[in-house]
Parts: C-alpha cells; sequence; structure tokens
C-alpha cells in the first residue's frame, strides 16, 4: 500500500539511484540478544550492487565539477572489486573511459562484471593482495600522469565524505530515536570513518566499532587487517571508538547463516560485520537489557562464488 | 627441495624471505617441514579439517584441491604457491 506521501522514484540518471538503502531488522541471527534491536543496512541495493557506488559516484561527480575528470581523461584506479564496479558502472553512464589494477586473485564473476561495462582491466601479483595493486597504479599514473585521472579511493576525502553525507545521515533518519552502536566493516576505511564523524555529532552518544580481520592473512575479501597494511590516508582512529576482531571462520559462518536464516545472501566481509554487531548485541543484551545496533551488508555472495569444479584452472 | 612462494602476510614468518627452500614427499611433509625451519606457518595455513578455506596451495599451475589435497605427492623440484584465496582490502 502506498503512502499519499510517497511516489515511487523517477531518475535522470543511474547515479542519483546511489543511497536511500533499507535498514532490515535481522531477528534470527541475534536471537540471543532478545532485548537488543540489530539492522542489516542494505547497501547491495545501490545501482552497481555494493557500498562502494557511495564513495565512487561522490569522487567521480567532484572531479568531474573541479575539472580534473572529463575530455577523454582515463579514470584508473586500484580495487580488489566493488570499487571497480561502480567506477566501471558510472563511467558508462558519463562517458568515462575506466582502467583498473587488481590482483589477479579477485573473484572471476567481479573481473566479469566490470568487463560488461567496457572497463579494461590490469593485474598485479596476488602475492602481493592489494598494496601491491596500489604500489602498480602508483607506477603507471606516474608514468603518464597526464592521460589520468587517479581518484584513489584511499586517499580521497570524498570517499570519507559520501558516508558522511549519506550513509550516517540516512542511518540518523532512519533509527537516529533509538541507536546506540554502529558497526561497519574497514577496508578503505571510508563506510567507518565517514560514517562515524557524522554519527557522533548527533545529539544522543552513539558508539562506533570497526571490523578487521584477526589475522593478516584472511579470508574476508574487503576487509584490511589494518596493523599489517599499508594504512589509508584518509584513516582516522579518532573517528570511531573501538575495533572488533573477526576470524574468517566465523565470517564466512555468518555469511552462510545471513542466507539461511534472513533470505540475506551477503559476501563474507558483510558475515564478518554482521558477526561483530550480534556479538556486540549479546553483550548489550547481558550487561544493559537493551539496545539498537546498526551494521553494514556491503554487497551479495554471488559475487565470491568460487571457480566451480569443472573450472579447474584459475584465469590468472 | 621444492621452492614455496610466500605471500606478503606470511613473510614475517620466513624473515621477509618472499620464496622458501622445503622437502618433503607430499605438501603434508612439505608443510612439517617448513613448520620446522618457520614456526607458525603451519596453523596460518591448516586448520584441524586440513587446508584452511580461504587459503589455496598450487603445485605448478595446480590447486593441491583439484589434486589429492595434503596427500598430493611432490617429486621435490616443484614450485609450490600459497595464495591468499581473496585479494585482501578494497
Amino acid at each position: 500500500m502506498r503512502s499519499s506521501l510517497v511516489r515511487s522514484r523517477r531518475l535522470g540518471s543511474v547515479l542519483e539511484a546511489v543511497g536511500n538503502t533499507p535498514l532490515v531488522r535481522l531477528e534470527r541471527v541475534a536471537r540471543e540478544a532478545p532485548s537488543v534491536e540489530v539492522y542489516a543496512k542494505l547497501e547491495f541495493c545501490n545501482p552497481g550492487g555494493s557500498v562502494k557506488d557511495r564513495a565512487a559516484s561522490r569522487m567521480i561527480t567532484k572531479a568531474l565539477e573541479e575539472g580534473k575528470l572529463g575530455g577523454g581523461k582515463i579514470l584508473i584506479d586500484s580495487t580488489s572489486g566493488n570499487t571497480g564496479v561502480a567506477y566501471s558502472l558510472f563511467g558508462a553512464a558519463l562517458g568515462i573511459p575506466v582502467r583498473l589494477v587488481m590482483p589477479s586473485n579477485v573473484s572471476k564473476a567481479r573481473k566479469d562484471i566490470a568487463r560488461a561495462f567496457g572497463t579494461e582491466i590490469i593485474f598485479s601479483d596476488p602475492l602481493e593482495g592489494s598494496d601491491g595493486a596500489i604500489r602498480l597504479v602508483r607506477e603507471i599514473v606516474a608514468k603518464d600522469p597526464d592521460i589520468y585521472y587517479y581518484p584513489d579511493q584511499y586517499s580521497n576525502p570524498n570517499n570519507p565524505l559520501a558516508h558522511y553525507h549519506g550513509t550516517g545521515v540516512e542511518i540518523l533518519d532512519a533509527v537516529g530515536d533509538r541507536i546506540t552502536d554502529f558497526v561497519a566493516g574497514l577496508g578503505t576505511t571510508g563506510t567507518i570513518v565517514g560514517t562515524s564523524r557524522r554519527l557522533k555529532e548527533h545529539h544522543r552518544p552513539i558508539r562506533c566499532h570497526s571490523v578487521e580481520p584477526d589475522q593478516p592473512l584472511h579470508g574476508l575479501e574487503g576487509l584490511k587487517h589494518l596493523e599489517s597494511s599499508l594504512v589509508p590516508e584518509i584513516h582516522d582512529r579518532q573517528a570511531y571508538d573501538e575495533t572488533l576482531r573477526v576470524s574468517t571462520e566465523d565470517g564466512w559462518d555468518m555469511a552462510d547463516r545471513l542466507a539461511r536464516e534472513e533470505a540475506l545472501h551477503v559476501g563474507h566481509s558483510s558475515g564478518a560485520s554482521v558477526f561483530a554487531a550480534v556479538e556486540l548485541a549479546k553483550k548489550l543484551h547481558r550487561e544493559q537489557g537493551g539496545g539498537c545496533i546498526v551494521t553494514i551488508v556491503c554487497d551479495r555472495g554471488d559475487r565470491y562464488f568460487a571457480p566451480m569444479k569443472w573450472e579447474k584452472r584459475y584465469l590468472w | 627441495m621444492a621452492t614455496v612462494r610466500i605471500p606478503t602476510p606470511l613473510r614475517t614468518l620466513t624473515g621477509g624471505k618472499d620464496e622458501i627452500e622445503a622437502s618433503g614427499a607430499t605438501i603434508a611433509e612439505l608443510i612439517e617441514n617448513m613448520e620446522s625451519k618457520h614456526p607458525g606457518l603451519r596453523d596460518r595455513l591448516l586448520d584441524e579439517k586440513g587446508v584452511r578455506r580461504f587459503i589455496n596451495i598450487f603445485v605448478g599451475d595446480e590447486d593441491i584441491r583439484f589434486l589429492e589435497g595434503l596427500k598430493t605427492e611432490l617429486k621435490g623440484n616443484e614450485q609450490i604457491t600459497i595464495v591468499p584465496a581473496i585479494a585482501g582490502g578494497v
């Protein structure tokens, strides 16, 4: 049933479809903490299918406004996937050529999606992970600085600002009257830093928790183990309160449970964030007998389907 | 001796080396041999069920999951590569 005050959106461009994602209550996976509300913000509802649409659309829009992009300049960046999909989508929408550097062990689905939009992919050493991709893109840009625009999602202030003006505001709009805690995974750190900065300005106190893998070698694609990584320039440790650490196994198992119990088929990093949120919910239930937690579901699980048995060889 | 290529996050255990030598008639023995030289490696690669789900071990171009797993036999001059299943960090 439609309220008379609301009508379906009619948009001039796919860029306008970014944001305003729904919050969904997680009842079943958080059943051990009945006094605490746990919500997942479904970022896979963005047009590129992930939270990265927010940073990418703002970085591109601002670069066009400032004249750093346009006139045939190639957008180039390092990304292990979702940001690349977002760049590719908006590049296609705006007629901007896109080139991406990614480690060759990124899931095939994400390479294929980026290519479908006409993007060119350059591979970096899988043994060096995303930091290897960052180093390679810097070399490429240094050789031909005039033909490229390098948004550098790890250093671009428009990455956290997208969350400051978007994610944070939307969360307060939805549950500003009762949110007590915010939980988000840490990759570029844009989501946790930008959203937390906005939530900290709210008149009610909100505790903000980042989620990191418990080990340098992990299987939570999209998340960074900060201590053993190149720390992104946009990272601001003062923006949030504490770090929750999650093992790969716990993150993967929660991703499986979310599909079966909540009908949310999400990626592993989202599994890790929800796992951390549920652990926190249990603690709040025990210690305070209530609370309201919002966490971020970054993307859908189908981006990570492993190669089938008959696809025996990885495409490296 | 087989040559084993080590991914960046594990190089803290190999004194910064990106390649080490190890021996063994199977992958399981090779990992034990690596553990004796670089303690801590085994736990990063294996759990109680075998190779951790997010670790891929290659003999040449072949993922051992599609060979005989930890029982995959080695002749002794192979190139072994340990690759995290993911890229780590968007």
